[in-house]
């Protein structure tokens, strides 16, 4: 879905040109005019969100939408500003990127890989977009990452949780604001010691594909060196309904702890089933069943409504931490909509900041100077404190949260309670760590 | 052409005039009017319309002409596009090698599937191709992309990676190419407010469909379709008289499970990726839905009816509500809204509502599709005064 | 062995439900010779039915609380269910937590009356047509009520719960010395099955109205010449056919939450599930039913999964293959049916 403004003074403008262009016939070819792909030209800039309108991710992609028009109004200097007022670099004006006022095509990914690339293939060709972003799914970012590196534009990824995305299919062209598997893995596992202790034998379920694999492997890396057992790991397809047929052997097993590596719809189903079959009110090995649902995000939670207390898991961002960039955005985004902003909403906002941010520092479009004003690139005041770009990944790191599921909630979109501030030290990793190992960033392709 | 009857020679040469032209045809608005978003002459959607052009013709020499009603189509496209993939990360991004090896593929896997279902017809060999296809399809998705033995990539999708052996890459481009020639390269030809892409991937779709297209005209017209239509009228009498049928059908499975690997293949020569969910059945009901929507058992009929779907999909369903606010922006603005309500259950998220609407309409008042509706159209504003309707229905009848 | 009760247990309640859309879709077929692919979005559409009478059931009176606030911190918005201030709160909570049943009551109606208006505004025209026709205009009729469905309630599926007393596990077990529990909502839901099943079953085999119809299943001709009106019979079956797979869908809704697309989900499962029990026979697709949800089950134990990965995703095609090719009319199909 494109929004294509057709103002009255354009219909004008383009009979005019029209008309010019039959009084004067003159023919221009154009392959080596521009310096980059897609270069603007006009008074306006075009950006594409892509995100999932309909598939098991929906709902979070229908919040991302909601967050890209809000950072759009606030770019070309409507509404209130929301964080550009406490984003800590201060290129941004108020009055587009780079002068030009901001306009956007919209497109739906499906949650799959082929219509998430025709998608955004029709916004490069037909919309001449300068940058590509959103998505909900680490398959879809991936493939999409893929098709931004080769056309030559930036992709800033949305939700995308896998490790591989930064890992071994990170691309030049393609930054993450997000968190990964292995951040979660990291400021997980230490609470779930504290909480549950270190004798513990997991039981896992994994979406199947590379976000449940890659999350699969950090959480159960991060747990067993705590002193956890993981005793299976069973994998689910991504379009799977009715998970009964997969908890039911859990019943079963000797585990006391079912790790839920699912996400959206997958997560509401298979948590639904694991209630209804008891799991929480067991008792095995003497000790309480536990589940853990490692990515956690408040739209999920409320789908599963009162299945989530208690529930330990962690998060990119939540409406209800204190610091001025969290208020502002909550602030702004919850007097136009009525709610408050997902994760999903709060990473593509950031993202689309951050872009036209670094488009004003660069004094271009051209993806390779946009690169490298994103890479290294250190700031405060998006809602999680202190963050860098790192430049060997174009991985953000920052602080990660450890949630659960609130007991007694005060209204329905308070659905989780911060546990715990896990510092970026110590969700951090090398560039060369096995788990993202083997990929190869390239370099900046510009398209033309 | 090559010994062709004058009508289907004068098919041809139109079918290649709106192929070859398209770039053109297809962009009739400005690119910065507010029409622009009618467009539909870009690279990405006019492959599309050749590629699920040819896989549809394919489709109508089984369909069309046998009546046997195949639900597992799609999974011959997914093999293609899968194969194609794999010579893309072996040897090199040349397509070459990667179209030979999806048609064959295409062919051995229509083979064993044909040879199979159709020991049975009717309905039953519909739902045994609906089985076989959702089965391909949890195979493709789940059973090959184990991390042990990966052979599809499973939800993300089978692509190349910068690691991958390309045993014959050299120092060859980066990106899929025909001998040196890029796919993506794109020439813009500005004239006025006018911008036309000629893409070369969309041109060698374009030839494909071309050779396609023509071949499927010698085989509608050679003694091996007349026994193909032959079946369809009636293949109990047909086995009476002694002949056995079922090589003729199984030879225009194959050929139509090659046609759709051809389109598999050049799917993916134009975007090195493959996924599954291009193997699913709800995709196999998409070309049923373009051959009846075109007309089946006509020649054109196909094409007509895969560029319309895909110009569905990728122009109707980007019309969202605040374009058609923008169009009704004159009048009232109670009747705008209005207007806007109703509309806009049709079009952006909606349009496969109206897909749906017009399918059945078309199925219940126009059996022969888009084409046989041409036919009435041209019937009726060539004979105004004293229509004959017994003259119609033979006409209708001899386009399915 | 617990483990594998257990998934037999499972593939009883999906087989259930197989059973009960297929139990419609041979009806339908037996009767009118119809091939139905909208026959999956008849269930779905009974789904949303329960859907439907859960919203129009919580439909609140909004109130300002001055002395809450929301997370904007401006006075909260209180929202009372209407039924809850007409009936007093107890009788309302409790109209609201009963309200899966109580779909059932109301899905009926409606969906013998979808099905009725189905056969005579569509389907009767198109029973001379050929199969392939009845297959295409009934996949975009389908393709239709889905996305009516998703232009309501969008896409997402929406979380439906069964009452209170009817959550949580049951032991069964216990008196067999196993350690077997099983989720009350999913014995209630094959208990239903039953039900309804037996009770077509009784209805054909039992009244006079029955003994026609199945006159007419057999030889529609002769009975039409007895004088008998067989169209009229004839659309009721279709009524009752649509009316079961929408009550099945109803008391789904809790097992699964309810999304538009489920009526596509569940169309290829069950017309394989027809085919293996052969075209027309209602025992068949009872058996056939209960067979593939069984098997489907089997497959899915950590056994079979290690064994052969994968294969809980495609047992069921790989049987109905072999089936088809070997058993041409299916399980318990009658000879000259569906044969050319």
């Amino acid at each position: 879905m494109s929004e294509i403004k057709a103002t009255r003074r354009g219909v004008l403008k383009s009979g005019i040109v029209l008309g010019a262009g039959v009084a004067m016939p003159t023919v221009l070819t154009r392959p080596a005019a521009a310096a980059y792909m897609n270069e603007p030209t006009g008074s306006s800039v075009t950006l594409g969100f892509n995100v999932p309108q309909t598939g098991p991710y929906a709902d979070e992609g229908a919040d991302e939408l909601r967050a890209y028009k809000l950072a759009v109004e606030h770019l070309n200097g409507g509404g209130d500003g929301g964080m550009m007022n406490t984003f800590s670099s201060k290129a941004l004006k108020g009055n587009g990127i780079l002068g030009k006022k901001v306009e956007y095509v919209t497109g739906d990914t499906q949650t799959k890989s082929d219509a998430a690339r025709a998608s955004a293939k029709s916004m490069i060709e037909k919309d001449g977009v300068v940058m590509v972003t959103g998505g909900s799914s680490s398959g879809v970012a991936i493939a999409v990452q893929g098709l931004c590196q080769e056309a030559g534009i930036i992709f800033m990824a949305g939700l995308t949780h896998s490790n591989d995305t930064t890992g071994k299919d990170k691309k030049a062209n393609g930054f993450r604001h997000f968190f990964n598997g292995y951040m979660s893995g990291a400021a997980l596992a230490p609470v779930l010691e504290k909480m549950y202790g270190s004798d513990r034998r997991a039981y896992h379920l994994t979406a199947d594909y590379t976000w449940g694999w890659t999350q699969q492997e950090s959480i159960a890396k991060a747990t067993e060196g705590k002193g956890w057992t993981t005793v299976n790991n069973v994998l689910t397809p991504l379009a799977t309904t009715d998970f009964s047929s997969y908890v039911a052997p859990v019943l079963n097993s000797d585990a006391d702890v079912l790790v839920l590596n699912h996400y959206g719809g997958n997560m509401i189903n298979s948590l639904t089933s694991a209630v209804q079959f008891g799991l929480r009110d067991k008792m095995v090995n003497n000790k309480n069943f536990e589940i853990v649902v490692p990515l956690y995000s408040r739209l999920m939670a409320r789908g599963a409504g009162e299945n989530v207390k208690g529930i330990f898991g962690s998060t990119n961002w939540h409406w209800s931490l204190p610091d001025a960039g969290s208020k502002a955005f909550v602030k702004s985004f919850g007097e136009a909509y009525g709610f408050p902003p997902s994760q999903a909403a709060h990473t593509v906002y950031c993202q689309t900041l951050l872009y036209a941010d670094a488009c004003e520092r660069a004094g271009t479009f051209n993806p390779c100077g946009v690169a490298e004003a994103l890479e290294g690139f250190k700031f405060d005041g998006l809602g999680n404190g202190e963050t860098e770009y790192r430049a060997e990944d174009h991985q953000c790191f920052k602080d990660v949260l450890v949630v659960k599921g609130k007991e007694n909630p005060t209204s329905e979109f308070d659905v989780l309670e911060v546990v715990e501030v896990t510092p970026r030290a110590q969700v951090e990793y090398a560039v060369d760590h096995p788990m993202f190992a083997g990929g190869d960033l390239g370099t900046c392709n510009p398209g033309a | 052409m090559f010994t062709l009857a004058k009508n289907d020679k004068l098919l041809l040469v139109i079918v290649a005039f709106f192929t070859l032209l398209a770039p053109i045809i297809l962009n009739p608005f400005p690119t910065e009017s507010a029409m622009a978003q009618f467009n539909a002459g870009y690279p990405d959607l006019m492959q599309r319309f050749v590629i699920f052009g040819i896989f549809a013709v394919g489709f109508n020499i089984l369909f069309g002409l046998t009546g046997y009603l195949s639900f597992g189509h799609a999974a011959f496209l997914g093999v293609g596009s899968y194969a194609a993939v794999w010579m893309f990360k072996l040897l090199s991004y040349n397509i070459v090698p990667a179209m030979i090896l999806s048609v064959v593929i295409a062919g051995i896997f229509a083979l064993i599937m044909g040879f199979i279902c159709l020991r049975r017809s009717g309905i039953y060999f519909s739902i045994l191709t609906l089985a076989f296809a959702q089965m391909s399809f949890a195979i493709a998705y789940s059973v090959l992309s184990n991390p042990s033995f990966n052979l599809t990539n499973g939800e993300t999708g089978l692509q190349v990676y910068n690691d991958d052996p390309q045993y014959l890459k050299g120092d060859g481009p980066s990106t899929t190419h025909l001998f040196g020639l890029e796919m993506r390269e794109t020439f813009t030809l500005d004239i006025g407010a006018w911008a036309f892409q000629f893409n070369v991937g969309y041109y060698i779709c374009a030839i494909f469909l071309l050779v396609a297209f023509y071949i499927a005209i010698r085989i509608f017209r050679s003694p091996f379709g007349l026994m193909l239509k032959a079946i369809k009228t009636n293949q109990t009498r047909l086995n009476y008289t002694g002949l056995n049928s079922k090589p003729y059908t199984l030879f225009a499975f194959v050929i139509s499970g090659m046609y759709a690997g051809l389109a598999g293949g050049l799917l993916a020569s134009m975007d090195p990726l493959a996924g599954a969910e291009r193997m699913q059945w709800t995709a196999s009901g998409e070309v049923v839905l373009m051959t009846i929507l075109g007309g089946a058992g006509t020649l054109v009929g196909p094409i007509l009816g895969a560029g319309f779907i895909k110009y569905f999909e990728n122009i109707f369903s980007k019309i969202n509500d605040s374009v058609l606010h923008s169009w009704f922006s004159l009048l009232p603005d109670g009747l705008e809204n209005a207007i806007v309500w109703v509309l806009h259950f049709f079009v952006g998220k909606g349009w496969h509502l109206t897909l749906g609407l017009l399918f059945m309409l078309v199925v219940i008042f126009l059996p022969g599709g888009l084409v046989d509706g041409g036919t009435r159209i041209y019937n009726w504003v060539r004979k105004p005064r004293n229509p004959e309707p017994a003259e119609e229905g033979a006409q209708a009848s001899t386009d399915q | 062995m617990d483990a594998i009760l257990l998934q037999i247990l499972n593939g009883i309640d999906k087989g259930s439900a197989y059973a009960l859309i297929a139990l419609g879709l041979t009806l339908v077929f037996g009767t009118l010779g119809v091939v139905n692919f909208a026959h999956g979005a008849l269930f779905m559409l009974g789904a949303f039915c329960a859907v439907t009478l859960q919203k129009f059931l919580t439909l609140s009176k909004i109130t300002i609380d001055p002395t809450r606030l929301d997370f904007l911190g401006k006075p909260a918005k209180i929202k009372t269910p209407y039924v809850e201030a007409w009936f007093g709160e107890a009788a309302g909570q409790a109209i609201i937590n009963w309200s899966v049943p109580l779909a059932i009551l109301f899905a009926i109606p409606v969906m013998f009356l979808v099905g009725v208006i189905m056969e005579r505004g569509l389907i009767r025209h198109f029973y001379k047509r050929p199969h392939a026709d009845q297959i295409l205009v009934t996949f975009g009729l389908a393709i239709v009520l889905q996305e009516i469905i998703k232009a309501i309630y969008g896409a997402n599926p929406i979380q439906m719960s069964a009452p209170d007393e009817l959550q949580g596990v049951a032991n069964m077990g216990a008196a067999l010395g196993l350690k077997l529990s099983y989720p009350i909502w999913r014995i209630v839901y094959f208990c239903f099955a039953v039900v309804i099943i037996g009770s077509v079953f009784a209805f054909l085999k039992f009244t006079t109205f029955g003994m026609v119809v199945r006159a007419g299943m057999a030889d529609r001709e002769t009975v039409g010449l007895l004088g008998i009106d067989i169209d009229r019979r004839f659309t009721f079956m279709f009524g009752v056919a649509a009316a079961v797979a929408g009550v099945a869908g109803v008391m789904y809704t809790p097992i699964n939450p309810p999304n538009y697309h489920w009526g596509m989900d569940f169309l290829v499962i069950s017309f394989v599930v027809v085919v293996v029990g052969g075209m027309g026979s209602l025992g068949g697709a009872v058996l056939a039913g209960f067979m593939l949800g069984v098997l489907e089950a089997f497959a899915s134990t950590t056994w079979a999964t290690t064994t052969i990965p994968g294969i809980n995703q495609i047992v069921i095609y790989l049987v109905a293959i072999i089936i088809l090719l070997t058993l041409p009319r299916g399980l318990l199909g009658r000879k000259g049916v569906m044969e050319e």
